[in-house]
């Protein structure tokens, strides 16, 4: 199973670099979506990788059972999933009126703040 | 509770001025007393810290490490105090500064945000809250960034998006990396076990610390990832711009000194490449600023080459001996105090030259020296201070990380130090010569500010002038701060015992450099 997680991270922040190297705004956009997938699948495999052993006290004992899934990566990737959401509509946002203002999502076609 | 009013204070004021953004009066009160409130905060924590030591406080009564600790200890105070009174300098002038369509959509609401996140970057002892408000700093910057429309700052609100978020990508992996050997995210935790982790296996926790580096290496703007910032931040009215110089760059900084400082065991491969990083980072910064014809953008291209001095003093790190750290980490310190007071100063001076002349572009400006002898005045005091000259603030703070360059025998990198120095005399005297000096052009218009804008425009600049003549001519209070500051990040058993971690209980490893370069 590690090894499924870490080729599908590999691939995941390889399709996120491909996509941010694309000169279409778009595609900058997915290739954030994507780089975010990365990293919080990334988090998630180096936790460990524990099946139906949540950290959940049973009923009479002081401490969960021996070898429960680490909670600390879950609580990480919730919160970095939620942050990547409202970073990500603010810049979906962006890209969509820097699209209306020049009528092209060429970045080569954008630039403006060359001196 | 008085080590999260710094964050408390900023975040009230964005509120307060949110429901205020109808009445003009109103929202400049609120921005001025967010501003003002702030610095009385940051100075009784300071004053507290210095008294009384490490200020804990233990969010939501959870005892570290399973909660998440705010940490004032005498690193993190200095840090906040000097952004709270940059903070109140830079919203005095943008008061004369900003237009009344960006006050009305927020403007200091933003701001107010931001310093939020900042100081909250500055207090917190958890890695990954770190990284919490790093991204809410990031957030109003980006808003900040774009504030007011127009292509060019869209597009360069563009590029700063995208280069965050990948470096807020990079900062996720590394911390998670980090969570998945030791499995806790507070910083004086995981140095403890980090430390151990890395004797039996090194390469894991210089894989994130690789990580990390990168992510606080693209928000510092350092070479070969500083390529954003002269691209970016000239689009912006000059307060933003000032505000962004003095606060997100630095924030970088203390994120690489505070992490490398404290939580990660030393790698001297990692200390090497920064040694690298630092040199290429001076050089590249100083020499870009030499072709540039733009005043803010060559003040701009400086950042980066400043920061390269700041760097120096985390490369430093891997020296073999523990006083020549000490001296290096407080020498950076100092560096970057200095460098906020003297880079805002200059960019605030850049913003006054534009309100008189309409114009940034070194052509259409000339012979200010006559006509604004003041603002001449300001500018080359912090000029002559950026580039080093005794009897500056800047003039110490080079002295200072030259001298710890030499005792760690860091001969190639301390070379370069004092070389950049010349190279910042000589864009600092270019922007002297075709903005003050040279007779005025012809059809140069100048326009006549108002008493009151004047005013405003001028007065947090002669401040700050005042404030870097005093640091230089009085250097010893900021130095032993910044003595103070390096003792306590490098003392972790020290720090441990604050946070109320048993170091007893954690195994800790020595954070020594007997292995440095």
């Amino acid at each position: 199973m590690l090894i499924v997680m870490a080729l599908l991270v590999g691939a995941l922040g390889a399709a996120a670099f491909y996509l941010l190297l694309a000169r279409s705004s778009l595609k900058l956009l997915f290739g954030l979506l994507l780089l975010g997938h990365s990293a919080n699948l990334l988090i998630l495999t180096s936790g460990g990788l524990v099946r139906a052993r949540p950290p959940i006290v049973p009923r009479g004992a002081l401490e969960p059972p021996a070898g429960h899934a680490d909670p600390i990566p879950q609580a990480l990737i919730l919160t970095a999933i939620v942050i990547s959401f409202a970073v990500l509509a603010f810049a979906a946002v962006l890209v969509k009126r820097e699209y209306d203002l020049t009528d092209t999502d060429d970045t080569e076609d954008m630039r403006q703040t060359w001196l | 509770m008085l080590v999260a009013l710094p964050i408390l204070i900023p975040l009230i004021a964005a509120c307060a001025g949110l429901a205020a953004a109808g009445s003009r009066p109103l929202r400049r009160a609120f921005a001025l007393l967010g501003a003002g409130g702030l610095l009385v905060a940051a100075m009784v924590l300071f004053a507290r810290v210095w008294t009384r030591g490490t200020q804990v406080l233990h969010v939501g009564g959870w005892p570290a490490p399973v909660g998440i600790t705010l940490v004032a200890d005498p690193l993190s105070a200095l840090m906040v105090l000097t952004a709270a009174v940059l903070n109140a300098a830079v919203t005095v002038y943008a008061l004369g500064d900003i237009d009344a369509r960006r006050q009305r959509h927020g403007y200091f609401s933003f701001i107010h945000v931001m310093l939020g996140g900042v100081c909250g970057a500055f207090l917190t002892g958890d890695l990954f809250n770190l990284y919490v408000w790093f991204e809410v700093m990031l957030i109003s910057s980006f808003v900040l960034m774009v504030l007011g429309g127009g292509r060019p700052q869209l597009e360069a609100g563009t590029k700063y998006v995208t280069l965050s978020l990948m470096s807020s990508a990079l900062f996720l992996s590394g911390v998670g990396i980090l969570s998945g050997i030791a499995h806790t995210l507070h910083m004086a935790d995981l140095a403890g076990r980090l430390a151990v982790a890395a004797v039996e296996r090194p390469w894991p926790a210089t894989c994130a610390a690789t990580l990390l580096m990168l992510a606080f290496g693209i928000k510092a703007a350092v070479f070969p990832l500083h390529f954003w910032l002269p691209d970016s931040y000239h689009v912006t009215p000059p307060a933003i711009t000032a505000v962004f110089a003095a606060l997100l760059t630095k924030t970088g900084v203390y994120a690489l000194i505070r992490v490398f400082g404290l939580v990660l065991p030393p790698s001297p491969y990692l200390f090497g490449l920064l040694a690298a990083i630092a040199a290429a980072t001076m050089l590249m910064g100083v020499l870009g600023a030499v072709a540039q014809i733009h005043v803010r953008r060559i003040l701009n291209v400086h950042i980066v080459s400043q920061i390269g001095y700041m760097v120096m003093g985390v490369a430093l790190l891997g020296a073999p001996d523990p006083a020549t750290r000490r001296l290096a980490i407080a020498a950076a310190l100092f560096y970057v105090v200095h460098n906020m007071v003297v880079k805002t100063n200059l960019l605030l001076v850049s913003g006054a030259i534009r309100a008189m002349t309409g114009t940034e572009l070194l052509a259409g400006l000339g012979g200010l020296a006559t006509r604004a002898p003041l603002t001449a005045c300001i500018f080359l005091v912090s000029a002559l201070s950026l580039a080093g000259l005794p009897p500056s603030s800047g003039f110490w703070a080079k002295l200072g990380i030259i001298q710890a360059g030499f005792e760690a025998r860091a001969w190639l990198l301390t070379l370069t130090a004092l070389g950049v120095g010349l190279l910042t005399l000589l864009s600092m005297l270019k922007i002297w010569n075709e903005v003050f000096w040279k007779p005025a052009p012809a059809d140069g218009p100048v326009i006549a500010l108002s008493p009151r804008r004047r005013m405003l425009l001028l007065s947090p600049a002669a401040a700050l002038t005042v404030l870097s003549v005093l640091i230089g001519l009085y250097p010893a209070p900021l130095l032993k701060a910044a003595r103070r500051a390096a003792d306590g990040l490098l003392d972790r058993p020290a720090y441990m015992a604050a946070v109320g971690l048993d170091a007893g209980g954690t195994p800790r490893g020595e954070p020594a450099g007997e292995t440095g370069p």
